[in-house]
């Protein structure tokens, strides 16, 4: 059964240089994360998990109140919320007030939430310029990229790179050190900045009590979307809710921690309403767009709901041993890692990667490390069973269930299985390389079979 | 003490790793227990379970039920099969409140091999001698589900002539993970080998570790990568003289 | 209407009728720890260093300006300490500026700019800065180099006393700005690069 998941991690795990760096960059931001949520450093660790996690799910729990509470406060402060079910919506809404203040450049700053609907290319696609602004995002704007990691886009980059895609792209003379990429991209990006018609931002929370949005980030390309030009635009997914400003003590303090192992990112930007009337600068118009796209449909499901509350730190990703080795390319969408197998077969269905559920020792490294304590591995373990069960629906893979119910049978019967064994070891393992010892072999020798088993061992005592 | 005691030796340990069962026996005998083995054991049901087949799974924790219902205190040298039963058993029957009531009186009883050791007999020097350099590997689900951290270490601590190094990085998972090793075994292969660069790193002559499902996989990568590091159970460490 | 349509999933899905009231939420954790001010200084002034960023107390922030600015140009906020200290008459700073364009213009070009803070959080090293006719935001975004000039009684604990002291900052400006450090980023082969599009430089003046 090779997916193209099999084929992009394969690609991945036999290239040495892309296998160096992912290991080493989610080695340093998993290492710094441990140094700054040990006991020493932030004692109260545990009990902020399990606030944050309370807090989510009463959210969540109670959604549609809080949205309505955050749309009344954001209109209460002269801003206005715009709720979307997809893509399609979000770039209508965009083209269309592009369209009526004849606006033809737009500024962006990272939001994961705008690429799971393409909104750049849907924007190109109507002839509006929409520019990335956050490094890395800006990088892979330029190559037509996807992200790879949900903090460190261009994680899997090298300089030199980088200098391939400047040259061809900006038409400039090539340049390998990164301190004048760097310095390369902030003019360019500043004349986009102080150019723009529209600056369009993701959301780290939307405040409820405030009609607040709270945007985080280490650049300052975030602060100047979202300043620069007259009209600000935050899209953000419906589950980003929470009830109070006061909860942001709880969540800032998780937050960068998690993501990168700084106390708090460099900006948080707390924005509600367009520039009140004496202030001298910021944005005439704001609005909130409140993106759906399929998370309605994870929250019948008690167990599996919070999912939802994901505040996208990226920190399992950088504990987990299998996004370790292959990267973020080798998922399929936006979202990759542990965070990325859950979400996708609930957003995409089962049948869109049938492997991500499965593609897990399930050694609960992303629980552990989750600040909204998201049970990860539990929820891979429901979707394996929906998927199997979605599998006896609809008649797929039928050896193998049979394999598991001739598995329960024999376990059920332990002479038989006493017998089986001693087949087996009188037989030793079979050769040839077919089938799941063939899988084995591949890799790793086997064990070699002993004399007799224990239940014989022990009745000989 | 005459604590009487069950040994379920886990369907891997009985056909693959006996000498481990023994070891666990005679190291529990060692400190006063009264052991036995109900035969009509064989599997806790995790394969079926990680899976995804949990009407199987049920079915043989269904016979799990029928065959420990009645021992005093089970005792079991895997991690990953203890919080199976301790942890997962309940998932599956929310529907079944009869069997979910005997499963909860159940789970109450169940423990990891070094876990019974130091927190129910209270002991941590059980004798033992091993003159040898090892490293010890947390197997992940007994790490994170069951909390185990320092039993074993305590318990090697006491063993004579052993000197424990710590591998670094530490609490990596060694890439079993069930039938994860077959299915995407290309990827498993590639964690091992991660896993037994920070062994080597160590110098250490052999591998511990309280799972054997680990320790078959470890041992097979090293020994593809043609090193003469060994592995061995805690149980047989501990019941070396 | 997409927000009918959106609402509804929700209330379907959580088992939830229009306007049903709601429990109250799990209480907000606010605690605020009991720090001298001293101590509160010290840990500001070592937190920001240890951002790469200058910090010094002194009782004589002009002249810390002065020298800081000399030979560039600088924009100064309106804020009412920074004139109080001496700093809004410092040669070479343009300050007093309500105008959003002519403001822009400026911060476009100055090497500088100058603004107080509205709080500080000492364990963190962060400025609070709350946007309002006596502060501008670009002031501290646009120019390469940004000093903040803060009186120490500013100083809190950390967010639990900001957010304590404010639990509902969206009364008093459409925007708060928390500023921990000079501008970053590590996106390249994870190397870390200051002053990407926000200050390369940040310079605290405890007073």
């Amino acid at each position: 059964m090779s997916t193209e998941f099999d084929r992009k991690s394969h690609n991945t795990l036999v290239d040495a240089n892309l296998q160096l760096a992912i290991y080493t960059a989610t080695a340093r931001l998993k290492e710094k994360r441990i140094e700054v949520v040990s006991s020493e450093a932030l004692p109260d660790y545990q009990e902020l998990r399990t606030q944050a996690n309370a807090i989510k799910k009463h959210t969540i729990d109670n959604l549609d109140h809080y949205l309505e509470e955050f749309e009344r406060n954001v209109a209460a402060h002269g801003g206005k919320v715009v709720y979307c079910k997809d893509g399609t919506e979000v770039s209508d809404f965009v083209l269309q007030l592009a369209k009526e203040r004849a606006a033809h450049l737009i500024v962006k700053s990272k939001s994961m939430t705008t690429e799971e609907v393409d909104l750049n290319e849907r924007l190109a696609h109507h002839g509006l310029e929409s520019v990335e602004t956050d490094l890395g995002e800006y990088i892979l704007q330029l190559a037509n990229e996807r992200p790879y990691h949900i903090v460190a886009p261009a994680l899997h980059m090298t300089r030199y790179q980088v200098a391939d895609i400047f040259e061809r792209c900006l038409n400039v003379p090539r340049e390998t050190v990164i301190e004048k990429q760097t310095a390369l991209a902030r003019s360019v990006l500043r004349e986009k900045f102080l150019a723009a018609d529209i600056g369009i931002s993701g959301a780290n929370f939307l405040v409820a009590d405030s009609g607040a949005v709270v945007i985080i980030e280490n650049e300052g390309n975030a602060r100047l979307t979202t300043t620069a030009p007259k009209i600000h635009i935050a899209v953000a997914g419906i589950e980003k809710v929470i009830p109070r400003a006061q909860d942001l003590a709880t969540f800032l303090k998780l937050l960068a921690r998690s993501a990168t192992g700084q106390l708090l990112s460099v900006y948080t930007s707390f924005l509600s309403g367009p520039r009140r009337a004496s202030e001298i600068d910021g944005p005439d118009e704001f609005y909130v767009v409140l993106l759906d796209n399929g998370r309605t449909r994870l929250l019948p499901d008690k167990a599996k709901r919070q999912s939802l509350y994901c505040i996208r730190c990226g920190a399992c990703l950088n504990t987990c041993p299998v996004y370790r080795k292959i990267g973020g390319h080798s998922f399929p969408w936006v979202y990759s890692g542990p965070i990325g197998a859950i979400l996708t077969p609930q957003f995409m269905g089962l049948q869109h990667e049938p492997s991500l559920p499965f593609a897990s020792s399930l050694c609960g490294a992303c629980g552990e490390v989750c600040p909204v304590k998201i049970d990860i591995p539990r929820i891979l373990l429901e979707l394996r069973s929906d998927t199997r069960k979605a599998d006896a629906r609809e008649n797929r893979n039928r050896l193998e269930k049979l394999a598991f119910r001739a598995f329960a049978w024999l376990m059920t019967h332990p002479r038989l299985f006493e017998m089986a064994g001693r087949i087996g070891r009188s037989l030793g393992w079979p050769a040839g390389t077919k089938g799941p010892l063939g899988a084995w072999l591949s890799e790793r020798d086997l064990p070699p079979l002993p004399a007799h088993s224990f239940r014989e061992m022990w009745r000989r005592r | 003490m005459g604590r009487r005691v069950s040994l379920f030796v886990t369907c891997m340990v009985d056909q693959l790793f006996p000498q481990v069962g023994m070891a666990m026996a005679d190291v529990l005998e060692r400190v006063g227990c009264q052991v036995d083995f109900p035969e009509n054991q064989t599997c806790c049901g995790q394969p079926a379970f990680n899976s995804g087949y949990r009407a199987e799974a049920r079915t043989v924790a269904r016979h799990f039920l029928d065959t420990f219902e009645t021992s005093e205190s089970i005792v079991v040298p895997s991690g990953s099969c203890t919080a199976m039963i301790t942890h997962h058993f309940a998932e599956m029957f929310h529907k079944e409140p009869e069997t979910l009531a005997r499963i909860h009186a159940l789970e109450k009883r169940v423990w990891e091999f070094s876990t019974f050791l130091t927190q129910v007999a209270g002991v941590e020097d059980v004798g033992a001698r091993f003159d040898r350099v090892v490293t010890y590997h947390d197997g992940c689900h007994g790490l994170r589900e069951l909390g185990i951290k320092d039993a074993p270490r305590r318990l090697l601590a006491h063993v004579r002539g052993l000197e424990l190094r710590e591998m670094l990085p530490a609490e990596e998972c060694c890439g079993f993970g069930g039938t994860f090793a077959v299915k995407f075994a290309e990827l498993s292969g590639a964690m091992a080998r991660t896993k037994i660069e920070a062994i080597q790193r160590t110098g250490a002559a052999t591998v511990v570790s309280a799972d054997p499902s680990c320790l078959m996989q470890i041992q097979g990568a090293l020994s593809r990568a043609g090193s003469t590091i060994g592995t061995l159970h805690l149980a047989e460490v501990l019941a070396s003289r | 209407m997409s927000r009918d349509y959106i609402l509804h999933r929700i209330r379907t899905a959580l088992g939830r009728g229009a306007g049903q009231p709601v429990a109250d939420p799990p209480p907000a954790r606010i605690r605020v720890p009991q720090v001298s001010m001293e101590a509160r200084v010290a840990s500001m002034v070592e937190r920001v260093r240890a951002l790469a960023a200058e910090a010094v107390e002194s009782d004589d922030p002009r002249g810390f300006v002065a020298s800081a600015i000399a030979g560039k140009t600088a924009v100064a906020s309106n804020a009412p300490f920074l004139a109080e200290c001496g700093i809004a008459g410092l040669p070479g700073v343009r300050t007093g500026i309500t105008d959003r364009e002519e403001l822009r213009e400026l911060c476009a070009t100055a090497d500088v700019g100058i603004t107080s803070a509205d709080y500080a959080l000492a364990d963190t090293g962060t400025l609070v800065m709350l946007a309002s006719p006596r502060e501008a935001r670009l002031i501290s975004l646009l120019p390469p180099a940004h000093i903040a000039v803060v009186p120490r009684e500013r100083i809190l604990t950390g967010l639990d006393e900001l957010f304590s002291l404010l639990p509902n900052p969206a009364e008093l400006t459409s925007s708060m700005v928390l500023i921990t450090g000079p501008s970053r980023t590590a996106d390249i082969e994870q190397i870390l690069v200051r002053g990407v599009h926000g200050p390369g430089i940040l310079s605290v003046v405890v007073v």
